[in-house]
């Protein structure tokens, strides 16, 4: 029922004029019934534009959306069966909780006990029975969060749409939030499409994520598999705190040139050229005798681990260790390898991976 | 912000009190003058500023009208009073009706010369009645509008100030607030209803306050397109009860015309600032 389909999506601010602007570049993705999606990308990437286009607050300029196996390119907010929760929650300032949970239903022209079922079913999902006769002022940012997603529930949509709606709740709050949006999902069962721009919240809470640069697509697939092979030097700096160390070097024969030192190359890289080499903090191990000598600069505490930022000749790294044995101090050096299976590499013109 | 300077404090009451002497002792005058005979006040140089025994006849005389002391015929000020109410209501809600929806139709549809209708209502600021009150006053009168509430009233109506108001609240509105009422598959005018109307309802209370003021006080008009006496306002009223020449005018009378007509103003801003202010409080985050 609430699979979506986008096709060869585009948008153009001021088509046919010598200002148009493109901002979104034929996005291609299928939505299964029932799956929680989550884009996620830098500011001005195009995220909400397309959350905003499958909502149908912005025109479609290119290609087609469907909901449900119906295109709904030129249908009304309201007619495309689908609910939104916006980063600013939008709740009807006057009204109560459930005058603004009810809104949609009353337009609907739902007979009122209906009205008062669905928004009673939907406020003890969210535990909002005891705050029905306020108003959104009078509530907590958590809370008016909370109303925000009632008022989605309530209309028993087939897509919901979620732009930005923890940003604006402090970091315990958007921990626990995130918890309750899964069973939320897990219990409603809902096909949801999230827009983030913390790779976090999209890791946590995506069944399949899409990641977004420059109004294009850069990778879709489960949180593991983009953390594990990113198909793009974007996606691999992108996702993953703190991200990957990406070393830029060169390929002559089968050796790669990086950081005063020379690793073999897999078969399936080119032979020639510059390429770009990612190593995940957490993958870089001390040896006795390692691959490159690291010069300690930092070391930061995060209590379970320790981030210790260094140099290795040019290149700048970050590791990633337990913080059970000592501490590094500045200045020190450390030897560090790597296994060959965690090595990324990737074309460094065009961006993308060349090793599977 | 904490100060404790007793200087200071003393000055600033100081300067607030001799305000309200220079506003109330006026008013008291009228007051006093209202509730004396009219012989009193002529006879009596300087004038009693003690309360008189004729309050009842003097406001009875001004109301109902009729035969002064001196053998004049006095006109009753009770229609002229009716006449203003209404003039001054129709003039508040007619103003905020069309700017609420002027500036409705300015901020939320796009439609061709959006830009050149607001700016051409921007201007009419500076166009006032007194500035186009000749060409005015032939239209009312070719319309057949002379000694009619509509004459008093529909050129009074347009207003840039009030539309450039709510255009200037409507801005502040949040895009998402429309959006999400998109979304509940609210239509313009059920947005405007539901969600608009109820939003501005303390910018329409500080509008309409300064509106019916404008309305009572409206002078120059009324005078130049009203014959009828019966369509008189009382702000006319009071001036044709101050006979030039030989006639002796009837102070007591016309002071007391001056406080009745006072009190609907000063009603409606008391009793709507209480109201606006109430507003401010709740919409206070």
């Amino acid at each position: 029922m609430g699979a979506i389909s986008l096709r060869n999506v585009e948008k153009t601010y001021a088509p046919g004029t010598g200002a148009a602007v493109k901002v979104i570049h034929g996005v291609n993705a299928e939505i299964v019934d029932g799956e929680f999606i989550v884009i996620v990308g830098p500011s001005g990437c195009g995220k909400s534009t397309l959350l905003r286009m499958v909502a149908g607050l912005e025109e479609i300029t290119g290609g087609e959306i469907a909901i449900g196996g119906r295109v709904v390119n030129k249908l009304e907010p309201s007619e495309r069966d689908i609910a939104m929760v916006f980063q600013n929650y939008a709740l009807y300032p006057h009204m109560s909780v459930f005058d603004n949970m009810a809104y949609g239903l009353k337009i609907a022209k739902l007979p009122a006990e209906q009205i008062r079922a669905r928004v009673d079913k939907a406020a003890k999902i969210l535990e909002l029975s005891a705050l029905l006769e306020r108003k959104p002022r009078q509530l907590s940012g958590g809370q008016r969060q909370r109303v925000a997603m009632g008022r989605a529930i309530v209309r028993q949509p087939q897509v919901f749409l979620f732009d930005e709606p923890l940003s604006n709740l402090d970091a315990k709050l958007r921990a626990q939030t995130r918890i309750e949006i899964r069973k939320l999902h897990a219990e409603l069962g809902v096909t949801s499409l999230f827009v983030t721009h913390d790779q976090v919240e999209a890791m946590t809470l995506a069944q399949r994520m899409i990641v977004m640069n420059a109004g294009v697509m850069e990778q879709v697939g489960a949180p593991e598999e983009v953390y594990a092979t990113p198909a793009s030097i974007f996606v691999a700096g992108f996702i993953g705190s703190p991200p990957m160390n990406l070393l830029a070097g060169r390929a002559e024969g089968n050796l790669f040139h990086v950081g005063g030192s020379v690793l073999a190359l897999p078969q399936s890289a080119p032979r020639d050229g510059p390429l770009t080499l990612g190593v995940r903090p957490e993958h870089l191990a001390f040896a006795a005798n390692g691959l490159w000598t690291l010069r300690v600069d930092l070391v930061e505490m995060l209590g379970a681990e320790r981030l210790i930022y260094g140099r290795a000749g040019e290149a700048a790294l970050v590791v990633r260790t337990e913080s059970t044995s000592a501490a590094p101090t500045a200045a020190q050096l450390l030897h560090l390898s790597v296994e060959a299976r965690h090595l990324h590499w990737f074309d460094a013109s065009s961006g993308r991976r060349v090793t599977p | 912000m904490v100060e404790n300077r007793p200087a200071a404090t003393v000055l600033a009451h100081l300067t607030l009190i001799l305000g309200v002497l220079i506003i109330g002792f006026p008013v008291y005058l009228t007051f006093v003058a209202s509730t004396q005979t009219a012989e009193q006040i002529v006879q009596n140089v300087p004038m009693s500023l003690l309360p008189g025994d004729n309050m009842i006849e003097s406001y009875k005389l001004a109301l109902m009208g009729g035969k002064t002391t001196y053998g004049g015929n006095l006109p009753p000020a009770a229609p002229m009073l009716w006449v203003s109410t209404v003039t001054a209501l129709v003039i508040a809600v007619g103003k905020i009706v069309i700017s609420l929806l002027s500036a409705f139709a300015v901020v939320y549809f796009r439609f061709p010369g959006r830009s050149v209708v607001f700016w051409m209502i921007f201007v009419t600021l500076m166009l006032p009645v007194e500035v186009r009150i000749l060409p005015t006053y032939k239209v009312v009168s070719d319309l057949g509008m002379l000694n009619t509430y509509a004459g008093l009233t529909i050129p009074l109506i347009a207003s840039a100030t009030a539309t450039f108001l709510f255009r200037q609240f409507f801005l502040t509105v949040p895009d998402e607030l429309v959006e999400a009422a998109r979304i509940d598959g609210a239509g313009p005018l059920r947005f405007f209803k539901d969600v608009l109307l109820p939003l501005s309802s303390t910018s329409i209370a500080a509008l309409f306050v300064i509106q019916f003021i404008y309305g009572w006080n409206q002078y120059l008009w009324p005078l130049l397109m009203t014959t009828d006496e019966s369509m008189y306002p009382v702000v006319m009223g009071i001036k044709r009860m101050i006979s030039g020449g030989d006639a002796a005018t009837e102070w007591n009378s016309v002071m007391a015309t001056a406080m009745l007509a006072m009190i609907p103003p000063a009603l409606v801003v008391i009793l709507m600032q209480r109201w606006f202010v109430k507003g401010l409080v709740d919409s206070e985050k």
